[in-house]
């Protein structure tokens, strides 16, 4: 049986890794969950790569595209998970975008996951308005499907926060992924908003570059998130990227560790 | 023809990041708050008739229909409107519906340039500050519209992403949007992305069906049998179909790009080659492969090049409205040649995809029939690729 979400938040400060499978390979994507887990990362965000993700910088574009040519595919994923979930019990959810699930059926896919053991579904071009056939077959599935909650959410935050499972991610900045030098969004107040609604964890995302910007996002949230810093490794190091991954997962964690 | 929230039947929809979510339903509510207001319309369109150009002539193609022996031949003269295309016809809706929400920024995607000029254009008579996005391998295709853009005060961002194509200039202008809401109006140019912009954009279009029905009455006393127009999106298309929908006598035909034919992997046809799927914002018909990776689509026309299909289409071909047929670009580049020596009048490449498509039809229906033909765009931009295309070596 693995950890749930839940469990992630359950010891403090959680720290979010994502990865894109397949970049390099999906034998490296395996590697990393294993050394990002030591690391003391609590939840893995693995993103299903996608030709077109709107939603991205420049750094997971480019992973996608190097996952896609590399020959990623859902199945290959799915099969994957299935090895990792055999020797790991740490959460895991899918990033990816509405048409690889819809193209691939939506129930089929959600139960694909829930035998391979994933426990939630980030979907970003499914906004609140959109969720209900992909919600639906989560819950069927023993899956969250995780809402997301942007600067610009303001009046929208109550509907969203209140119907939200799993964490709420709360999308630090406008614009696209990717590591910024200032995130200048007020994540204290919209945070307040969220947990007049909800009682479910939240963390935040989009833009983290460092320990320093990740302590600050975990302190004023329940954890961080870190996509296109780790992204940024995997492009340099390619196919001995884990120990850099690893090593920076370690201080980003340390980072955010209240105890410390 | 909406449903709430933006449906046609299943089609449509909003499936776009959180982070703009609010800036739609802005859109909306403004939207909803000028399309029947009497001041608005009478700026527009005063606009449309004084700048634009409108109406656009009703032309009946004699040369044509002789040659062709078949149906009477009409031309829908588009390409006659200021910039040379239908998109003027929305750019200049939504620009003053950008204004009366405050903003002072447009930004847009282009494939063929038609829509990124038309924008530019509005931009510089409403004193915007204007960014157009355009597939790198378009900026080259097209370069003539490149410069008129930059002519006109924009600023022209080529995008190297994906295929450096319409569907990748399109994302890179919803990232821009994203990225800058509060003084930006993204004018997108086709009846395609979230909702409301299947709506509005069919809207502002659908003044060429009510021209052509106009004009046709004048003309003939009667209806036409048949409207054909040429659809990537879709918007001349669905404008020159909107007011026809309810009238079941008037045969609805989208001439697709099949590129070099739909048996190949090189081809832009959706309705002929792809599936449901969720994409920029809606769902809807497109081109991709087992695993809902959007396809890598080709068509010698820049603005047919795109992967997918405006929801309304696609719901006018589920229903059955309208028929959606594929046509290849040595039809279209044939067809252009041909409406060039035998009308006098150089189509744009995406517009001869229906010359070539009524070149089939017409000679088969009967004397007493009557078919028009939408000319979207002038072909002026075009004469250079069509040139390459067949072996001139001529460069702009």
């Amino acid at each position: 049986m693995s950890k749930t979400i839940a469990d992630a938040f359950a010891g403090g400060k959680a720290f979010i890794p994502f990865i894109t499978c397949g970049d390099p390979s999906l034998e490296v994507t395996e590697q990393l969950v294993y050394a990002m887990e030591e690391a003391g990362a609590d939840l893995i965000e693995l993103g299903i790569p996608f030709s077109d993700p709107t939603a991205e910088g420049p750094v997971i574009m480019e992973a996608d595209e190097r996952a896609l040519s590399g020959g990623a595919t859902t199945d290959l994923i799915f099969d994957m998970v299935c090895r990792i979930r055999k020797k790991t019990d740490i959460p895991m959810v899918f990033m990816t975008y509405a048409n690889v699930v819809f193209s691939y059926g939506t129930e089929r896919f959600c139960q694909k996951s829930q035998e391979a053991g994933i426990q939630g579904l980030i979907l970003p071009d499914v906004p609140f308005e959109e969720k209900e056939d992909f919600d639906g077959a989560c819950r069927s599935h023993g899956m969250d499907l995780i809402s997301m909650i942007a600067p610009t959410s303001e009046e929208r935050i109550a509907m969203i926060a209140s119907q939200a499972r799993g964490f709420l991610y709360i999308v630090s900045s406008l614009g696209v992924t990717g590591t910024r030098q200032k995130i200048t969004t007020d994540i204290p107040s919209m945070v307040r908003l969220v947990r007049e609604n909800t009682s479910i964890p939240c963390a935040v995302g989009f833009g983290i570059s460092g320990p320093e910007q990740a302590r600050i996002m975990a302190d004023a949230s329940d954890g961080a998130i870190v996509g296109s810093a780790i992204v940024k490794l995997c492009a340099r190091y390619g196919r001995d990227c884990v120990p850099y991954v690893k090593d920076f997962v370690r201080e980003m964690k340390d980072a955010i560790r209240q105890d410390l | 023809m909406t449903n709430p929230r933006g449906r046609f039947g299943i089609f449509g929809g909003q499936y776009i990041p959180e982070t703009l979510m609010n800036a739609v339903t802005e859109l909306e509510k403004a939207y909803d708050t000028y399309k029947d207001d009497p001041a608005f319309n009478a700026e527009l369109t005063e606009l449309l008739n004084e700048y634009g150009g409108r109406p656009s002539r009703l032309y009946y193609a004699r040369r044509m229909t002789e040659d062709l022996g078949g149906a009477k031949v009409y031309l829908k003269r588009e390409d006659l409107n200021h910039t040379g295309a239908h998109k003027i016809n929305n750019v200049l809706g939504q620009a003053l519906l950008a204004k009366k929400m405050g903003k002072t920024r447009l930004i847009a995607e282009t494939g063929a340039g038609q829509h990124g000029v038309a924008t530019a254009t509005a931009a510089a008579l409403f004193g915007m500050e204007c960014v157009i996005f355009m597939g790198k391998e378009d900026t080259i295709r097209q370069a003539l519209n490149v410069y008129r853009m930059k002519l006109l005060g924009a600023q022209v961002v080529p995008v190297t992403t994906g295929t450096g194509t319409l569907k990748d200039a399109c994302s890179a202008a919803f990232r821009e949007w994203k990225n800058r809401i509060s003084d930006t109006h993204y004018c997108l140019g086709s009846v395609m992305g979230p909702h409301p912009f299947p709506t509005i954009v069919r809207d502002f279009q659908a003044v060429i069906s009510k021209e052509i029905k106009e004009q046709m009455l004048e003309k003939e006393g009667r209806l036409p049998d048949a409207v054909l127009a040429c659809v990537g999106g879709g918007s001349n298309a669905i404008g020159s179909f909107y007011n026809f929908i309810e009238d079941e006598g008037v045969q609805l035909i989208g001439c697709e790009a099949a590129g070099r034919g739909v048996n190949t992997a090189q081809t832009a046809a959706t309705i002929a080659t792809g599936r449901l799927g969720i994409f920029h914002g809606m769902k809807s018909y497109f081109c991709q492969n087992e695993y809902g990776q959007i396809a890598p689509v080709y068509s010698i026309s820049a603005g047919l090049d795109y992967p997918g299909i405006g929801p309304e289409h696609a719901y006018l071909h589920d229903i059955g409205r309208a028929k959606y047929v594929p046509v290849t670009d040595e039809e279209a580049v044939d067809a252009f040649e041909y409406l060039a020596r035998t009308e006098g009048i150089i189509p744009a490449i995406e517009s001869a995809h229906a010359v070539a498509y009524a070149r089939k039809i017409v000679p088969g229906m009967g004397k007493d029939k009557i078919v028009v033909i939408t000319i979207s765009g002038r072909g002026d931009k075009d004469c250079a690729a069509i040139a390459r295309y067949r072996g001139e070596d001529i460069y702009e």
